[in-house]
């Protein structure tokens, strides 16, 4: 096992950037995920750490030793592929224990790797099989137990659960959690799917344009992200960012939202806010969680207002309300109860202690 | 008596009916439309190749005038001639040497041209096609000039080295050289342009996957290519096998089977034996033998494909 470092990578392709300088760096035992769009260069960036792609600049370490130059089968490092990149004319076991008798370790050491790995995934049974004999799920798992088995420094995951049903995801979600728990091997897991960034990572890179946007706990992320890409991509569904300017009222500063709706905040964001430019566009950044139907008994810092929904989602547990405010479309979370219909009027409450200030030009969260 | 008529009238024409619509679901049927769809297919091979091949049975029991049923009379007499065997073992030597090379050249090129990047690729295949496209009667005669005892460009080139000058078609194991070679050269083509389709079809991340689990080059091509691409292997060997064991026109215009007929294949001996010796039972009879020795090639080579098609 072995620590990860990523010194200003970059890598070229003729004259397009997809990865721009990174530097990214993974503690031994972490599981840390990459997540983004389609194209923001995580895929390309575990391929440069699997030795899959050449880097064009900076460095690349694993364990404290550069390995830039090192080819893929000396990084000591085990890969699970999206389309799991199982051999179709070897079995189970004979997938599993490939790196393994590549390198001549005895076979009787081999066959206890195997076992103990086929055990931890519960796939047993299957040891005898073709990958074409087996469901997805289980082809999961087999691309894990090959992972397993050459107990290597560090685990690279690419999309691996990409093409399994929802269910499935969820269930080899908690497997892949399981089983880090289990080993403790240093994880490397790209994914574009931020549930999954969210419950799986001590640490979640969020990656866009090439760029790392923000690195940190998948609660930091949530709660306190540094940019406009990281708040409207982490999060289901997304957060609402509305245009507002900031106003001086009688000696208090108020949001302005919409000719008709302005809010009070609460002392300590005026006093956080007070220094900005009253100039400045602005953003406000709200979750729909904190855009709920108003009680009776209102706490400090929640503010009310009334608008028309224009649709809503009943989710069972919640129910999800569109409307649109100065032709901005909304998102709230209501209780199931509190009477939301399509078309109908409701009386809303903003939680403006969550909310975030954003500048629109810089997409920086204030 | 009016009153029967009227009852049979209703069921006569019940049966009538059915007997219209049982012919028209049995046209209707698919595997009888498919029948008859393949029909002409069908009736173009009864014509050309099993009305020939029994016609040749036929004429292989004959003696000499086909004027007399011998029996297996031709054949006991082959098995006799000093001749047949030489032609049995260099059918064998050609088909089998020539397969190898053209397979594995084949194999090789097709590696070299799958590494080379889009538009350059397609160049590539299209001149090492070339080849295989020209009529090999005609590349034939090109390379017959090329082995020419007294204006060799091979022997010419060679002079510059002091080697030569080669007996190319003059000499047993020089004349079985060149036959090889011209084979080699019009059939690696075939092989390239399927070995190139089957590996296009390897995924790459099943070499990227191997690259990891710690597979040097050539580990890839054992453990990977091969296995990956064993079912085309086996099919273009098979078809190869067959077509090469068969040749006629490469030995026909390059030596006509000699020196001494040490280059002669079945279909060429045959040809000597049957039409320009007149002794078409016995070149009828010579031909006959390529049956047996194609069909347990045949046999043992698909039934592994069947295995492994099963398999996965």
């Amino acid at each position: 096992m072995a620590d990860v470092a990523l010194r200003k990578v970059v890598k070229r392709y003729d004259d397009v950037e997809a990865v721009r300088g990174i530097d990214l760096d993974i503690a031994d035992h972490e599981f840390i995920v990459l997540v983004g769009p389609s194209g923001c260069g995580k895929s390309t960036t575990l391929r440069m750490i699997a030795g899959l792609e050449d880097i064009s600049d900076g460095d690349i370490m694993i364990g404290g030793d550069v390995v830039n130059d090192v080819p893929p089968k000396d990084r000591d490092i085990a890969m699970v592929f999206q389309n799991y990149a199982l051999y179709p004319h070897m079995t189970v076991a004979e997938n599993m224990s490939f790196g393994l008798r590549l390198k001549h370790y005895p076979k009787a050491e081999i066959k206890a790797r195997v076992t103990e790995a086929a055990r931890l995934l519960d796939i047993t049974d299957l040891i005898d099989r073709k990958p074409k004999q087996l469901s997805g799920g289980q082809r999961q798992r087999v691309a894990m137990g090959r992972a397993i088995v050459r107990n290597p420094k560090v685990f690279l995951f690419d999309e691996p659960l990409s093409n399994l049903d929802a269910k499935l995801r969820v269930q080899m979600r908690i497997e892949i959690k399981k089983v880090h728990q289990k080993v403790r091997t240093t994880t490397v897991y790209v994914t574009h799917d931020q549930v999954e960034a969210m419950t799986l990572a001590d640490r979640v890179v969020v990656m866009n344009k090439g760029k790392i946007e923000q690195i940190g706990t998948p609660n930091e992320l949530y709660h306190k992200p540094a940019t406009r890409f990281v708040a409207g991509f982490i999060g289901s569904p997304a957060m609402n960012f509305l245009p507002c300017r900031l106003e001086d009222v009688g000696g208090t500063l108020q949001l302005r939202l919409t000719d008709r709706i302005a809010f009070a905040l609460p002392a300590a964001r005026a006093a956080r806010y007070n220094a900005l430019p009253r100039t400045d566009k602005l953003l406000l950044g709200i979750r729909p969680e904190h855009l709920t139907e108003a009680h009776a008994h209102l706490g400090p810092g929640i503010e009310t207002f009334d608008t028309v929904l224009d649709v809503t989602e009943p989710m069972g547990m919640e129910t999800l309300v569109y409307f649109g405010l100065d032709g901005t479309p909304v998102c709230g979370r209501v209780d199931p109860n509190a009477g939301a219909k399509d078309g109908a009027p409701m009386r809303l409450a903003m939680d403006l202690n969550n909310m975030h200030l954003l500048n629109e030009e810089t997409g920086a969260v204030l | 008596m009016a009153d029967v008529v009227v009852e049979r009238g209703p069921v006569a024409r019940a049966t009538g009916a059915r007997k219209g619509s049982s012919l028209r679901n049995t046209l209707g049927r698919k595997s009888t439309v498919a029948f008859l769809l393949t029909l002409p297919l069908i009736l173009l091979i009864a014509l050309l190749v099993l009305y020939p091949a029994f016609y040749s049975l036929y004429l292989a029991t004959l003696n000499k005038a086909m004027t007399k049923f011998v029996g297996l009379g031709n054949f006991t007499f082959l098995f006799k001639r000093e001749t047949f065997w030489m032609v049995v073992q260099q059918s064998c030597i050609f088909a089998i040497t020539a397969v190898i090379f053209k397979a594995l050249i084949g194999f090789i090129v097709a590696h070299f041209v799958h590494n080379i990047p889009g538009k350059k690729q397609r160049k590539w295949r299209g001149m090492l096609l070339v080849p295989w496209v020209i009529p090999p009667a005609m590349s034939t005669l090109a390379w017959l000039w090329l082995f020419d005892p007294s204006y060799s460009a091979f022997n010419y080139t060679l002079s510059f080295f002091g080697v030569g000058p080669i007996p190319w078609l003059g000499d047993t194991f020089w004349a079985r050289f060149s036959v090889i070679l011209v084979n080699v050269w019009y059939g690696a083509p075939f092989f390239l342009i399927m070995y190139l389709a089957a590996l296009k079809s390897v995924p790459d991340q099943l070499y990227e996957a191997a690259s990891i689990d710690g597979a040097n080059w050539w580990q890839k091509i054992w453990h990977i290519t091969l296995p990956m691409m064993r079912n085309i292997i086996a099919i273009t060997t098979l078809f190869s096998l067959i077509v090469t064991f068969a040749n006629f026109d490469i030995v026909r215009i390059l030596t006509s089977g000699g020196p001494l007929d040490t280059t002669h294949l079945f279909a060429t001996w045959a040809f000597q034996v049957g039409i320009q010796s007149s002794d078409i039972p016995l070149g009828a009879c010579v031909s006959l033998f390529m049956v047996p020795i194609l069909a347990v090639a045949a046999i043992f080579i698909l039934r592994d494909v069947n295995k492994r098609g099963n398999e996965a």
